[in-house]
């Protein structure tokens, strides 16, 4: 059980307004994911709810309850922070039955559920060491099992993965998401790194400036973005803007267009144009183009195109995926 | 210095350096050892002759021996409690933001920086003097008698006097230590349940080990060897109250002009502060390792 309302929650350090105003529900056993450019309010939104920082107004409910005063312990949450927080002279085991000694647990319980948690994240053979003895992925794994055993509310985790390779990264991604199904707990989850948002979420809360700028479903916001911010930031790599004659033919100050949303040829099309860079990945090719009267644009074609730096090109936008935004940058 | 080359080169431009330092201890080492084996006092010029082990003899079955071993292993160990538990607690207290913190933090370090037979002459005079002292003035005020600190308590008050001069060193280094701690681990143990009090004992003094380790070994050298505080208050006594191994070492050779007991006395007090530093080692060293 765990659902999460924010309501006109406001946080400002000193003079440095940092959420001026911000309401959010977020449901029992959903998976949320907060992404936003560095510096927008994700870390602190996040400590607000595990009670970590004070709001400046506004109030948390936690379940039904106002948790707002409350200490970070009685909230019932978990958190797993970014540098993972271990406690350096404890062994994993001691890391792990650290929450559970802490509420006064017999310990007998606390033997079972530390082994039981060490089964889950394969942790079983790494009991003993002190976490200055593990590797990054494993550490990631104490501090998840240090978080699983206090049967949370909600997790929280903040940037979890981005100290890892990115190898190691997809494979805790997939655990993570993993624990998710099996454990159907609340989780809120902070990343800057678009393909953990999309694959991982249930529902995308898109930050800027303390501000939410939309909340949906991952294909929602890649499908309809509310506006030129959300569009922008999600879906990689990024969707092209073009402003001009172009946008005023379709009745907008400013269109976009994904990259894959494009269909490239060589002998004809709307919008000619020389390829300046070529990125060939194998499975898909991103050629970057310079496009007649728009500017840089991305487009995304098939693995084995055999386009290079300087072949003239014409591209030409799928309409029906083609976005359209007003002056202000909000979609029409 | 990796390579052999750069290893015996290094070697030989170190070579004057070690080999001066070499004699700088080994030769006063050496007379000393030489003197404690002669019988020799200064008010018996011209009659120095070989005794063998008499001076150590004497000097270990002299019942001031006993006292002194005892009050120096009471004001080392006394000093160290005070000043580790102490310097925690204005370590602790110094890591909190408060109004006026810089300045606070600078009157903690001062006394380090008087002068031990200064800061004895004040606490002397000035504090535990019967007549004249705060503290006299203090019990007086409240209605107790006044309490000769000196006479009727000296090794504690010289315990008193030292842990005033260490406690900045210790907190210091407690300090900076205690700032190293990640702030996020206090979060996430605040989030695990821990209180103020189990975040003390399960974070922070674990964290500090290794610094309170330091501060022991470094605090133990120095102690075993206090000397002026002793001088300028007590002058050991009354009776051998307040001596220890140096104090007594001291008062053979210049009170009783009894070199070759003296010397006797010296090596005997370097026996047993590298007795005391291997035990030390033994003991907390191994925190060091981690
Ligand atoms: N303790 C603090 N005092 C003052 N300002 C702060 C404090 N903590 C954060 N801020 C400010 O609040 C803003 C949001 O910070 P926050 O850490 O929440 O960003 P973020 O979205 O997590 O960024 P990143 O992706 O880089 O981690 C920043 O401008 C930051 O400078
Ligand atoms: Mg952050």
């Amino acid at each position: 059980m765990g659902n999460i309302r924010l309501e006109n929650v406001k946080k400002a350090f000193g003079d440095a307004i940092v959420i001026p105003d911000l309401d959010l529900e977020i449901e029992n056993g959903e998976f949320v994911v907060f992404v936003g450019p560095s510096g927008c309010g994700k870390s602190t939104l996040l400590r607000l709810i595990a009670g970590l920082e004070d709001v400046t107004g506004g109030k948390i409910w936690i379940n039904g309850r106002d948790a707002t005063g409350e200490a970070p312990a009685s909230r019932g949450l978990a958190m797993v922070f970014q540098t993972y927080a271990l406690y350096p002279h404890m062994s994993v085991y001691k890391n792990i039955a650290f929450p559970l000694k802490m509420a006064g647990m017999d310990k007998k319980a606390i033997d079972d559920k530390v082994r039981g948690a060490a089964e889950t994240l394969n942790l079983t053979d790494f009991l003993h060491r002190r976490p200055g003895q593990l590797s990054g992925g494993q550490r990631q794994r104490v501090a998840i099992g240090r978080a699983i055993v206090r049967e949370p509310k909600a997790f929280l985790f903040d940037e979890p993965l981005s100290n890892l390779d990115a190898a190691l990264r997809v494979a805790m991604r997939l655990e993570i998401s993993e624990l998710h199904h099996q454990l159907k707990t609340t989780m809120i989850y902070v990343t800057h790194d678009q393909v953990e948002a999309m694959t991982m979420a249930d529902k995308i809360v898109v930050l800027r400036a303390g501000i939410i700028e939309q909340v949906g479903s991952p294909l929602d916001l890649y499908r309809s973005p509310r506006n030129r911010f959300v569009a922008g930031f999600i879906g990689s790599p990024k969707m092209n803007f073009v402003e001009g004659d172009k946008a005023a033919k379709r009745d907008a100050y400013a269109i976009g267009i994904r990259p894959e949303h494009m269909t490239l040829s060589t002998d004809d099309g709307q919008w000619p144009g020389t390829v300046r860079v070529s990125e060939h990945l194998g499975s898909d090719t991103f050629l970057h183009v310079d496009v007649e009267g728009a500017g840089m644009m991305t487009v995304r074609s098939d693995g084995d195109v055999p386009i290079d730096h300087g072949v003239r090109v014409f591209l030409t936008p799928d309409e029906a995926k083609l976005h359209r935004f007003d002056a202000d940058g909000k979609a029409l | 210095m990796a390579t052999l080359h750069t290893r015996t080169s290094a070697r030989y431009m170190m070579a004057p350096a070690v080999l001066l330092l070499l004699a700088w201890m080994l030769i006063p080492l050496g007379m000393t050892l030489y003197f404690s084996f002669l019988r020799y006092n200064l008010l018996m010029p011209g009659m120095e002759e070989w005794t063998g082990f008499l001076n150590y003899k004497y000097f270990l079955t002299d019942p001031a021996f006993d006292d002194a071993l005892i009050n120096t292993l009471l004001l080392v160990g006394g000093t160290l409690l005070i000043t580790v538990i102490g310097g925690t607690l204005l370590a602790l207290m110094l890591d909190q933001p408060f109004f006026g913190r810089g300045i606070v933090r600078l009157m903690v370090i001062a006394p380090f920086f008087v002068m031990p037979t200064v800061s004895a002459l004040v606490w002397k005079n000035m504090l535990m003097h019967p007549v004249y002292g705060l503290f006299a003035w203090l019990a007086k005020s409240v209605g107790l008698p006044p309490v000769d600190w000196l006479a009727q308590v000296p090794l504690l008050s010289v315990i008193m006097i030292v842990s005033w001069q260490w406690l900045p060193f210790a907190t210091l280094i407690l300090l900076t230590a205690m700032q190293s701690l990640d702030e996020e681990q206090k979060e996430a143990a605040e989030m695990d349940g821990a209180g103020a009090i189990s975040r003390f004992i399960y974070i922070v003094v674990p964290h500090l080990a290794r610094a309170i380790t330091v501060v022991i070994l470094i605090e133990t050298i120095f102690l075993l060897s206090v000397f002026a505080e002793i001088l300028v208050t007590t002058n050991g006594g009354p009776g051998t109250q307040s001596t220890n191994i140096t104090y007594l070492v001291y008062s053979l050779a210049l009170l009783q002009f009894d070199v070759g007991g003296a010397s006797a006395g010296g090596i005997v007090a370097v026996i047993l502060a590298n007795i005391v530093a291997i035990f030390l080692i033994r003991m907390i060293g191994k925190n060091l390792d981690r």
